[in-house]
């Protein structure tokens, strides 16, 4: 492991209008770590992981993915906002799986997975659809390239949305709640490919409600509650040990 | 997860499920068909009888009164000058709805761009060409040639460099596309914009996270899924501008359809039969044009979040997934229902 941490987040914070959603949020993520974010709804847990890849902006504090400030460049002391061009650039190296899958409906589930990498980093056809195939086997799905998101069941095409997120070859894999918006018995197989992921040496951040995922997968466990880290550890002792007593009373809830 | 969902299937339709044959032979009895007296509609009938009747009597009148000169239709429905100003009607309002429709596209993307100064250009052609009326503008598109003789280029109050003589607005057909167009991209800008709108805006988080740029996002996500919403109400505006093509008498061009019969009526004086074969001809284009609005809304209605369903075959919702597709959908380690049972955290 290099000295540079993947994520390193310095006292970050992000208020939207009067409310202040982050309020100094530190945290440091290694390579090939899995850092897993609980804490109730509202808690920030969902912006902090928008402000890494730059959906949001980060209005105080320092957070930079692989020694690189994200949204900003230093230059003699002071910081400039970055281009739409440049922010695009830095987030091809991080992928992303939303809540509600937002696979393009318009396109069968091997075009979701070709699109970038044809039109953001120039592939061919022919190379981003041999890739996309060997992803989608990947991820179980490899017979379902023509079917449409429609025709998908939820487990499925956030599966997709997952060997879309990889097509970009990302150093770094964001996750945002990526099993709330499935049924039950369709939880498990989304699961296994995340930790099929881990396993292969993928730096994550996870924004989950799955404790025993967390218990099992993650390096870090962090628990988040009205903007700020409340505790972190592993999560075998937060989860069984937590030391706050919010952190006790969410897990009550929870477990 | 195959299993899981053929399993609910079953227990949703209990009258295909194999319990239905066992001993519930009573149960699956059609029910005794109900014998009532249906309602009755008397008020209907007599309202239908006194307007076909108000109707016949209007039209044996009308088929006598030599005012409506029913000769002179005969006469002048298929002549050469009308037909061929059917034609000047028909290229007027094809070339103005593509104007119409590309700078609408443009404007509406414009309105909805990060960039204050596209979206306040928008903004202000969108209020102007909405805020004042069609027939106005045309008249001024047809005053444009003698308030600008020529087109000059150069450094503004010097001597020019060029000067090129404005062909363009000498030619009325021409001004009166321009006319026609620009006008219409307004009331197109905000028929798109709602389109561009109703695209959810996850799929514009989703192309940005990939880093798709804004224009990327546009081009390959949200305008191709903007196109079941705008594309319904853009057949409504073709009907509509076939008809608003009659207005380019205030340029004037009198070639369209309306035009010309109001230029053979005036030497024939026999203006009602010309409008009545004008409207004729009016009607013939809106007719087909309204029996291809029919199949586009019928072919964009298909359920809302999943026309592309029409791309393949139409299976039902429950079927397509439960059905023989199923052998693949397991892949990864069998995870069926118990893996998610222990990891469902909640439980």
């Amino acid at each position: 492991m290099t000295g540079v941490p993947m994520v390193l987040a310095e006292k970050v914070s992000k208020n939207f209008g009067t409310n202040r959603v982050l309020r100094g949020i530190s945290l440091e993520v290694g390579r090939g770590q899995v850092l897993c974010i609980v804490g109730p709804s509202g808690s920030g847990k969902s912006t902090f992981l928008r402000c890494i890849n730059h959906l949001e902006r980060v209005d105080g504090g320092r957070l930079s993915i692989d020694g690189e400030l994200v949204g900003y460049r230093q230059k003699g002391g002071k910081l400039y906002e970055l281009k739409l061009s440049e922010a695009a650039f830095q987030r091809r190296e991080i992928g992303m799986v939303f809540q509600r899958f937002n696979l393009f409906p318009h396109l069968t589930a091997l075009e979701n997975i070709t699109l970038a990498p044809i039109r953001v980093k120039g592939l061919s056809k022919a190379k981003a659809n041999a890739r996309a195939k060997e992803l989608l086997e990947r991820v179980g799905l490899g017979d379902k390239g023509d079917a449409y998101p429609a025709h998908l069941s939820g487990g499925q095409q956030q599966r997709v949305a997952i060997a879309r997120a990889l097509a970009m070859d990302p150093k770094l894999m964001l996750f945002d709640e990526p099993t709330s918006a499935l049924d039950p018995e369709l939880v498990g197989e989304v699961l296994e490919v995340m930790k099929e992921l881990a396993k292969s040496g993928m730096t994550m951040v996870v924004v989950t409600h799955e404790m025993g995922f967390a218990r099992e997968v993650a390096d870090t466990l962090v628990f988040m509650d009205e903007g700020v880290v409340v505790e972190a550890g592993p999560p075998r002792a937060v989860l069984s040990n937590p030391q706050h007593g919010r952190t006790k009373e969410f897990l009550s809830k929870v477990l | 997860m195959s299993r899981a969902e053929s399993g609910g299937m079953t227990e949703a339709d209990p009258g295909k499920g194999p319990r239905s044959g066992s001993g519930r032979a009573a149960d699956d009895a059609p029910p005794e068909a109900i014998v009532a007296i249906p309602l009755r509609h008397p008020w209907r009938i007599l309202i239908a009888v006194v307007l076909v009747l108000g109707l016949a009597v209007f039209v044996l009148d009308a088929a006598q009164r030599p005012d409506y000169g029913w000769a002179d239709v005969g006469k002048y429905i298929f002549d050469r000058r009308i037909s061929q100003a059917a034609w000047v009607t028909l290229w007027l309002t094809i070339y103005a709805m593509i104007g119409a429709i590309v700078i609408g596209l443009v404007l509406a993307i414009m309105r909805l761009s990060p960039n204050p100064v596209l979206k306040n250009i928008a903004w202000l052609y969108i209020w102007i060409f909405r805020g004042t009326p069609v027939y106005v503008q045309l008249v001024f598109w047809g005053l444009v040639s003698l308030i600008y003789p020529v087109f000059t280029i150069g450094i503004p109050f010097m001597d020019p460099w060029v000067t090129i003589p404005n062909g363009i607005f000498t030619n009325l057909f021409i001004t009166a596309v321009i006319g026609l167009g620009l006008n219409e991209a307004a009331y197109m800008s905000e028929i798109v914009r709602a389109g561009l709108l109703s695209v959810d805006r996850g799929q514009e988080e989703a192309a940005t996270a990939l880093a798709l740029s804004w224009g990327q996002t546009m081009r390959f996500v949200v305008v191709p899924q903007a196109m079941k919403i705008i594309i319904p109400p853009t057949g409504n505006e073709v009907i509509s501008m076939l008809k608003t093509t009659s207005l380019v008498a205030a340029i004037p061009l009198s070639i369209d359809l309306y035009g010309v019969s109001r230029g053979i009526s005036a030497v024939t004086f026999t203006p009602v039969p010309l409008l009545i074969v004008a409207s004729l001809w009016y009607l013939l284009f809106t007719s087909v044009l309204m029996v291809g609005q029919h199949f586009i809304e019928k072919r964009f209605s298909r359920g809302t979040g999943r026309a592309d369903s029409g791309r393949q075959s139409p299976t039902s919702d429950a079927a397509a997934p439960a059905g023989p597709a199923a052998p693949g959908a397991v892949l990864p380690g069998e995870p069926g229902a118990p893996l998610g049972n222990d990891f469902g955290g909640k439980g």
